[in-house]
């Protein structure tokens, strides 16, 4: 009997192997193995020694213009990564598909800006866009000068540029990636190369393409304080104003790294739940 | 717009040769970084692969922490920290406080930030080594030591690569950021260039084809190196 089932069980490794051979993970680790709970004690104290003796009496003072800022890098964050996102296709596409010269400018620019540092980006929009601008009466007397004189336009294109580039590289492979099946069947049949690009080419890169934008979202997360050297406020200027106005070294950045984490976690966490909700055919 | 190019000339009048100088002072700062990230990723990954559990648990709160904050408030809070601690020890010991250079603690700032991802690039590749080859290694009975020079970091570089050299081009431009504390590398010396000569876009456009220069020439020198380590192993396309 019991070599019987285990028969049947070694055929159904036979024609299964693909599934069986997958990774299995061990058993995650308890959180309250006494090692960990060791660990979390000593962290406990570590957190207590910072409230106790470190200065926080700031705080509440500075609270609303913290959310302030908080919000600001949300905003900052999002719109970039929408607009840069969408940047991000025709630059991934025209690499793979499109006309030699249209490929050469995007993988330019693509090299360009994934060459040079972003702090670097920023400046030269703001301090040497900024001045060219303003010594063209055309340009101050147009109806964008009002906004061209402040600081959040440069600090936005330089994260949008920046994000499209990084993503159009990876949207380069995601739309390289779509098997040539898959594209062929839309063809056969009878789609447009419009509709073929609506229904199939884009949903699948995008679907490929899905499990680095965590990671590039996050990258992009972390590029926003850069803005705040070119006076746009963000979490990260309203705690450079604090360090200003308290002479207090650490606790405004331990703070401020807290705040970052959390936005961190919240972004991970956010991204799995959304990639749990699209299906994926698990083989 | 007149782009006029004698600002850029290498003698004084022209700001070229200061240019230079804060290149130079990038480029140390990355390899000297990079090399210090890369001997913590070293550590750091045989740690999370072979360490104890509580060994385990604290590289996994350094790699998370260093991934998940800004890599300019690292750097503000290490550059600071890190000075201020060593003085700290010193005063301890009764030596006297020490002026630490900005370079050493430029280094060591953007040395820590790069081990957190080299650990992660090399546990990664370490793993790719079939397990095999380094049982192989211990039943020839070499020490642990041996065994990761002869064996495991040679068996791991092909799938480590792509990844170190991903790293090597975060760190020559995460050396912009040490601008905001005041060291003079090249974003820097360009900010300072452009402010007293007026003629930003010149200049930030000069320091931008330095840092390409520095990315293309990098890319050439990586894929030799790439070619040379993967050599004997089939073509993946």
């Amino acid at each position: 009997m019991r070599d019987a089932a285990c028969l049947a069980r070694c055929d159904g490794m036979n024609q299964e192997t693909v599934t069986l051979s997958a990774y299995v993970p061990p058993k995650a680790r308890s959180l309250f193995e006494p090692h960990r709970l060791f660990l979390m004690a000593v962290f406990l104290v570590i957190v207590f020694c910072a409230v106790w003796f470190l200065r926080w009496d700031w705080l509440p003072k500075y609270g609303p213009r913290l959310a302030y800022g908080v919000w600001q890098t949300l905003v900052m964050l999002f719109w970039t990564s929408v607009i840069g996102f969408l940047l991000a296709l025709p630059i991934g596409l025209v690499q793979v598909t499109g006309p030699r010269p249209l490929a050469w400018l995007a993988k330019g620019f693509c090299t360009i800006i994934r060459g040079t540092p972003l702090l670097l980006q920023i400046w030269l929009l703001y301090y040497g866009l900024g001045s060219l601008f303003a010594q063209y009466p055309e340009v101050r007397s147009s109806f964008l000068w009002p906004y061209l004189r402040q600081a959040w336009p440069y600090g936005f294109t330089a994260l949008m540029l920046s994000f499209a580039a990084y993503e159009g590289e990876v949207m380069r492979g995601a739309f390289a990636g779509v098997p040539r099946g898959e594209l062929e069947a839309a063809r056969a049949f009878g789609m447009g190369r419009w509709t073929m690009f609506r229904r199939i080419w884009l949903p699948r890169a995008i679907h490929r393409a899905l499990p680095t934008l965590t990671g590039e979202t996050v990258l992009q997360l972390k590029a926003t304080p850069l803005v705040a050297t070119i006076t746009v406020i963000d979490v990260y200027a309203v705690i450079s104003k604090i360090r200003q106005d308290t002479f207090l070294t650490y606790e405004p950045l331990l703070l401020l790294a807290l705040i970052y984490l959390c936005l961190t976690g919240i972004l991970v966490g956010g991204f799995r739940l959304l990639e749990r909700r699209i299906p994926t055919r698990s083989a | 717009m007149p782009f006029n190019l004698d600002i850029l000339a290498l003698s004084p009048p022209g700001w070229g040769g200061v240019l230079l100088g804060g290149l130079l002072a990038s480029l140390e700062l990355a390899v000297g970084g990079y090399l210090l990230g890369l001997v913590i990723g070293v550590g750091g990954a045989f740690g999370k692969l072979y360490g104890g559990p509580i060994l385990r648990d604290l590289l996994e709160i350094y790699t998370t922490l260093i991934r998940a904050v800004p890599e300019l408030v690292l750097i503000l809070l290490l550059y600071y920290a890190g000075t201020d601690a060593v003085n700290q020890l010193f005063l301890l010991i009764g030596l006297p406080a020490v002026d630490i250079s900005g370079l050493a603690a430029g280094i060591f700032v953007i040395g820590v930030v790069q081990g957190a991802y080299s650990t992660e690039v090399l546990r990664g590749a370490i793993q790719a080594v079939p397990p095999g080859q380094i049982e192989a290694a211990r039943a020839y009975g070499m020490s642990p030591f041996l065994a990761l020079r002869r064996v495991t970091l040679p068996a791991m570089l092909p799938y480590a690569i792509p990844g170190l050299s991903n790293l090597w081009m975060i760190a020559t431009k995460d050396t912009a950021l040490l601008a905001v504390v005041g060291f003079s590398e090249l974003a820097l010396v360009t900010r300072q260039a452009a402010g007293s000569t007026k003629a930003y876009m010149t200049f930030y456009l000069a320091a931008g084809a330095l840092y390409l220069l520095v990315t293309l020439f990098s890319n050439v020198v990586i894929s030799f190196i790439e070619r040379h380590a993967r050599r004997g192993m089939p073509r993946t396309v």
